[in-house]
C-alpha cells in the first residue's frame, strides 16, 4: 500500500515540476510549485514511515474526533481570514485608496471580493460543515466514522482546495463565475475531495446502529449531494491548456447565466441553508435539552425545502435575456419555498418551548435563536426579492449584499459561533469554555455589528435603485451613476463598521477557544453499547 | 414506531425515537404554517396561468394577461415618444442658434444631448467632455472648426477626416520631415514654443520666424492664430491638442497629424445631432 502511495505521490511530484516549468500564467506555475512542494513533502513523509513497524491500531470503541478538533480550529482561522479581508474590501469600497497603486493588481478590490466570498462560504461555512457533519453523524449513529483515516484526507485535501483557490484569485485566475471562480483544476481536486467525503458521509451511515436516520443527517446527506451536483454541472469546461489555467465554458450566453444562477442559487439553498439546518437539528435540541418540536413538520419542510430550491435560480435574471416563463417559474417557486423555510425556524425555535428560561443564562442558547431568527428574517426577505416588481428595484443595488448578510452573518455565522462553543469544550475534555462573559461580549458586538450592516445596505440599496430609475418628465435619466456612488458614501463607512465589530466579535472567540484548548487535552468519547435493534414484531400473547 | 413517552413540560407525545438522547415531539404542523403553504401554493397556480410561465413544446405559454417584459419596455419608450412628439418637431424645425436657454425645448434638447453624448461621444471625448490627447477638449472656446452651433451641429453631421461622407471637414497637413532640415524643424518648433512662452532660445526662434512665414503661415497664419476655414489650430495659445513640448512638436512638425471624426449624420437622427449639438454647444466654450 505505501509503495503505490509512493508511486503516485512520485508522479504527481515529477507532473508538477514539469508543470511550473512549462505554465502559461503566473497563477498556474505557483500553484504547480505548490502542488509539488506538498507531493515531495509527502512523499518522504510516507517514506520514512515505509516498512516500520505499524503504531498500535486506533481503538474502535470511540468516535473519531481528531479530524473533528481540526475541523473546529480550521473554522475559526478561516473565519477570521475571510472577515478580515471582508472588512477590508468594505473599506475600499468607502475609501478607493486602499485598493493601494503599488500593490496592483494583487490588491484591487475585484481580487479580493472573491477572496473574501469564498472564504467565508467555502472556508468558514464548508469547514464548519463538514467538522459538524463528522460529529453528529457518528453520535446520531452511534457509530465511528467510515473508512479510518480517509476523512484526514478529506480534511487536508478541503484545505488544499482552499489554498489554490485564494491564492488563485489573488494572482488573477478566475473563470468569472460568482461563487465558482476557481479554474478547471482545483475544480476537478474540489470534485475528487467532494465525492471521498460523500462516500465516508455515507459510508457512516450505512453501518449505523440506529434504525432510523436522524433528521440532520438527511439534511447534511442533502447538502452533500447536491453540491457535488451543482459543482460539476456549472464548472463543465475545457482548458485552453493542460500547462495553463484558463478555461473555456461548455455553455454560452443566456444558457451559461442560467446554470450559473441555478447554481449560484442553490449554493446559498443547499450550502448555507440545507447544510446549516443540519447543524441546527442536533446542536439546538442538544444544547436546549429538549425534544425536538415536530417530527411530522421536519419530514414535510424537509422535501418541500429540496424539492423547491432547486427550481428558484431564474430569479436572478429577471429582466434579463433570460424568457419571461423561466423568469416566471423562477420567482413562483422562490415564494412557495418560503412556508418550507420557515419550517426549520419553527421547529428550532419551538424546541425551545419548556427551555425559555435557559436564554436568560445561556449566551450560546441565545446565539443559537438569534441565528434562527436572522435565518427567518432573509428567507422572508428572499422570496420578497424575488418579485419581479420588487427585483426591479433591488437588483444591482447594495439591498443585495444587505439580504445576503444578514443570511450569511446572523444565521451562518451566529450558528457556527454557537456550534464552536457547543464543540470546543466537548472535544478538549473541559466543563465549558474558558470565559462565558466573553461569549457575551460576542454575542453583542457580532448583534450590533450585523444590525449596522444589514440596515446601512438596506437604506442605501434603496436610495441606488431609486436614483437609478428617477426620470425627468421627459424620460431622460436624472442621476449618473457616480451621483450615486458618491450619495453612498456613509452609509459604506457605516458598513465598514459593522464589519468592524463582527471581526471584533470573532476574535474575542478565537481567544475564548484558544484559552480553553490550552487548558484541556484532547477528549476521547466512547461509543454507546451496541444496542439490539428494535423488535420488528410484537411477540404473539 | 415504537410508543414514545409523554414529556413533561409539554404535554406532548414524543415519537419514541432517541438520538444520542434527541427525541422528537409528535406534534402536528402548525396550521398556520399548512394554510400559509397551500395559500402560496394556490396563488402560484394562479399566477402561472396568468403570466408567461409553463414550458411546453415549441415556446412556452403565454399567460392569459398577455404579459411580456420586451412588451412593457416597448410600450414605455412609445409613452415617452408620443409624449414629447411635439418637441421633437420643434426642434426639427427651429433655429437652432435661436433657442433661448429658458424654452423648454432648450432643456428638452440639452437632456437628450446629454444621453446621445454619453452613449456615443464620451469614449473619445470623455465623459465630462475634456478630451483627451488628439481628441479635442470641447468645454474651452478653442475650436477647431467653428463653435457657434451650427457649426458644431455640421461637424457632428459630417465628421471629419473619414471617408464616408464627401461633406466632412477636411483638411491636411503637410509631412515637413520631408521638405525640411532637421536644423529647420528645430528652429520653427522654437518659434512656435516662443508663441505661447518666453522661456525659448530668442536665436533660434528668431531662425524659425523665416521657416514659419515660408511655410506655416498661409494655413496658420502670420500670428499663428490659425484659420477655422481650413480647421488650421491656432497655435498661439496655451491649449494643445496633442501637446505643447519641444518633443511632441517636433512629432507633429515631422509627421503631420491626421484625426478622424466620424459622420454622425449617418448613424444617429437628425433630432438626435441636434440636441448633442446643442447640449456640446452649453457646455462653456459655444459661441
Amino acid at each position: 500500500m505505501d509503495y503505490v502511495k509512493l508511486i503516485i505521490l512520485g508522479l504527481v511530484t515529477l507532473f508538477a515540476a514539469i508543470a511550473s516549468s512549462w505554465a502559461h500564467d503566473l497563477s498556474y506555475q505557483v500553484h504547480a510549485v505548490l502542488i509539488m512542494l506538498v507531493a515531495a513533502g509527502l512523499f518522504i513523509w510516507v517514506l520514512r514511515r515505509t516498512d516500520e513497524p505499524a503504531g498500535p491500531a486506533p481503538d474502535q470503541g470511540i468516535y473519531f474526533d481528531g479530524v473533528i478538533r481540526a475541523g473546529v480550529i480550521a473554522t475559526a482561522f478561516w473565519g477570521i481570514a475571510g472577515f478580515l479581508v471582508g472588512t477590508f474590501i468594505a473599506f475600499q469600497l468607502a475609501f478607493p485608496v486602499l485598493n493601494f497603486d503599488w500593490g496592483q493588481p494583487f490588491t484591487n478590490f475585484g481580487r479580493l471580493r472573491p477572496l473574501h466570498t469564498s472564504a467565508v462560504i467555502f472556508a468558514f461555512g464548508g469547514n464548519a460543515l463538514i467538522a459538524t457533519s463528522f460529529y453528529v453523524v457518528q453520535r446520531t449513529s452511534g457509530v465511528r466514522l467510515w473508512g479510518g483515516k480517509t476523512a484526514w484526507f478529506v480534511f487536508w485535501g478541503y484545505q488544499l482546495f482552499i489554498v489554490l483557490a485564494a491564492t488563485g484569485y489573488v494572482l488573477g485566475s478566475t473563470q468569472s463565475k460568482e461563487y465558482a471562480e476557481p479554474e478547471w483544476y482545483v475544480d476537478l481536486w474540489l470534485t475528487v475531495i467532494w465525492l471521498t467525503y460523500l462516500v465516508v458521509f455515507m459510508g457512516t451511515i450505512i453501518k449505523r446502529r440506529e434504525k432510523h436516520i436522524y433528521v440532520a443527517n438527511w439534511f447534511y446527506l442533502a447538502f452533500i449531494i447536491t453540491v457535488a451536483m451543482l459543482h460539476v454541472v456549472n464548472n463543465l469546461s475545457i482548458p485552453v491548456s493542460i500547462w495553463g489555467s484558463k478555461s473555456v465554458q461548455v455553455f454560452s450566453g443566456v444558457q451559461d447565466a442560467m446554470t450559473q444562477w441555478w447554481y449560484g442559487h442553490n449554493a446559498v439553498g443547499f450550502f448555507l441553508t440545507a447544510g446549516f439546518l443540519g447543524m441546527m437539528y442536533y446542536f439546538v435540541p442538544k444544547q436546549a435539552e429538549r425534544p425536538v418540536y415536530s417530527y411530522k413538520l421536519s419530514i414535510i419542510h424537509f422535501w418541500a425545502l429540496i424539492f423547491l430550491y432547486i427550481w428558484a435560480g431564474p430569479h436572478h435574471l429577471h429582466y434579463t435575456a433570460l424568457p419571461d416563463w423561466a423568469a416566471t417559474l423562477g420567482m413562483v417557486f422562490s415564494i412557495v419555498l418560503w412556508m418550507p423555510s420557515w419550517g426549520g425556524m419553527i421547529n428550532g425555535l419551538m424546541t425551545l418551548q419548556g427551555a425559555w428560561d435557559k436564554l436568560r443564562t445561556d449566551p450560546i442558547l441565545r446565539m443559537f435563536v438569534l441565528s434562527l431568527g436572522f435565518y427567518g428574517m432573509s428567507t422572508f426577505e428572499g422570496p420578497m426579492m424575488s418579485i419581479r416588481a420588487v427585483n426591479s428595484l433591488s437588483h444591482y443595488t447594495d439591498w443585495t449584499i444587505g439580504h445576503v448578510h444578514s443570511g450569511a452573518l446572523g444565521w451562518n455565522g451566529m450558528i457556527t459561533f454557537a456550534c464552536l462553543y457547543f464543540l470546543t469544550p466537548r472535544l478538549w475534555g473541559r466543563k465549558e469554555m474558558h470565559s462565558m462573559s466573553a461569549i457575551n461580549w460576542h454575542f453583542w458586538l457580532a448583534t450590533l455589528g450585523i444590525v449596522l450592516y444589514a440596515s446601512s445596505m438596506w437604506v442605501t440599496g434603496i436610495m441606488e435603485g431609486l436614483m437609478w430609475r428617477e426620470v425627468d418628465d421627459q424620460g431622460f435619466l436624472v442621476n449618473s451613476f457616480a451621483d450615486t456612488v458618491s450619495a453612498k458614501f456613509p452609509m459604506y463607512v457605516v458598513r465598514g463598521l459593522g464589519g468592524l465589530m463582527f471581526l471584533a466579535g470573532a476574535i474575542i472567540m478565537c481567544w475564548n477557544m484558544w484559552m480553553t484548548i490550552r487548558a484541556g487535552k484532547a477528549a476521547t468519547a466512547t461509543l454507546p453499547e451496541a444496542r439490539p435493534a428494535a423488535p420488528l414484531a410484537t411477540p404473539a400473547e | 414506531m415504537s410508543k414514545g413517552r409523554v414529556d413533561k413540560e409539554t404535554g406532548v407525545e414524543t415519537t419514541g425515537h432517541s438520538w444520542d438522547g434527541i427525541e422528537e415531539l409528535n406534534n402536528p404542523l402548525p396550521r398556520w404554517w399548512l394554510w400559509t403553504l397551500y395559500a402560496c401554493i394556490v396563488w402560484a397556480i394562479g399566477y402561472t396561468i396568468a403570466y408567461p410561465a409553463w414550458p411546453m413544446v415549441s415556446g412556452a405559454t403565454s399567460g392569459l394577461l398577455g404579459f411580456s417584459t420586451r412588451a412593457q419596455v416597448a410600450e414605455q419608450i412609445t409613452e415617452h415618444e408620443a409624449k414629447n412628439a411635439q418637441l421633437v418637431t420643434d426642434l426639427l424645425n427651429a433655429d437652432l442658434a435661436a433657442i433661448s436657454p429658458s424654452d423648454d425645448l432648450h432643456r428638452y434638447a440639452v437632456a437628450r444631448g446629454g444621453s446621445v453624448f454619453a452613449a456615443q461621444c464620451s469614449q473619445c471625448h470623455g465623459s465630462g467632455a475634456a478630451g483627451a490627447k488628439g481628441y479635442p477638449n470641447l468645454l474651452d472656446d478653442d475650436w477647431l472648426w467653428g463653435g457657434d452651433v451650427d457649426a458644431i451641429a455640421y461637424t457632428i453631421n459630417h465628421g471629419i477626416r473619414n471617408e464616408t461622407d464627401p461633406d466632412a471637414r477636411y483638411s491636411e497637413m503637410p509631412a515637413f520631415g520631408e521638405f525640411l532640415s532637421g536644423e529647420e524643424i528645430d528652429a520653427v518648433v522654437e518659434y512656435v514654443v516662443s508663441l505661447s512662452s518666453g522661456d525659448v532660445d530668442s536665436t533660434l526662434a528668431q531662425e524659425g520666424r523665416t521657416v514659419f512665414a515660408d511655410n506655416c503661415a498661409s494655413c496658420h497664419g502670420d500670428e499663428g492664430l490659425g484659420d477655422r476655414e481650413l480647421g488650421a489650430p491656432n497655435i498661439a495659445d496655451a491649449l494643445w491638442l496633442y501637446g505643447g513640448d519641444r518633443e511632441t512638436l517636433h512629432e507633429t512638425v515631422y509627421n503631420a497629424r491626421f484625426g478622424v471624426m466620424p459622420a454622425w449624420g449617418q448613424r444617429l437622427s437628425d433630432e438626435d445631432v441636434r440636441a448633442v449639438a446643442l447640449y456640446v454647444h452649453g457646455l462653456g466654450g459655444g459661441e
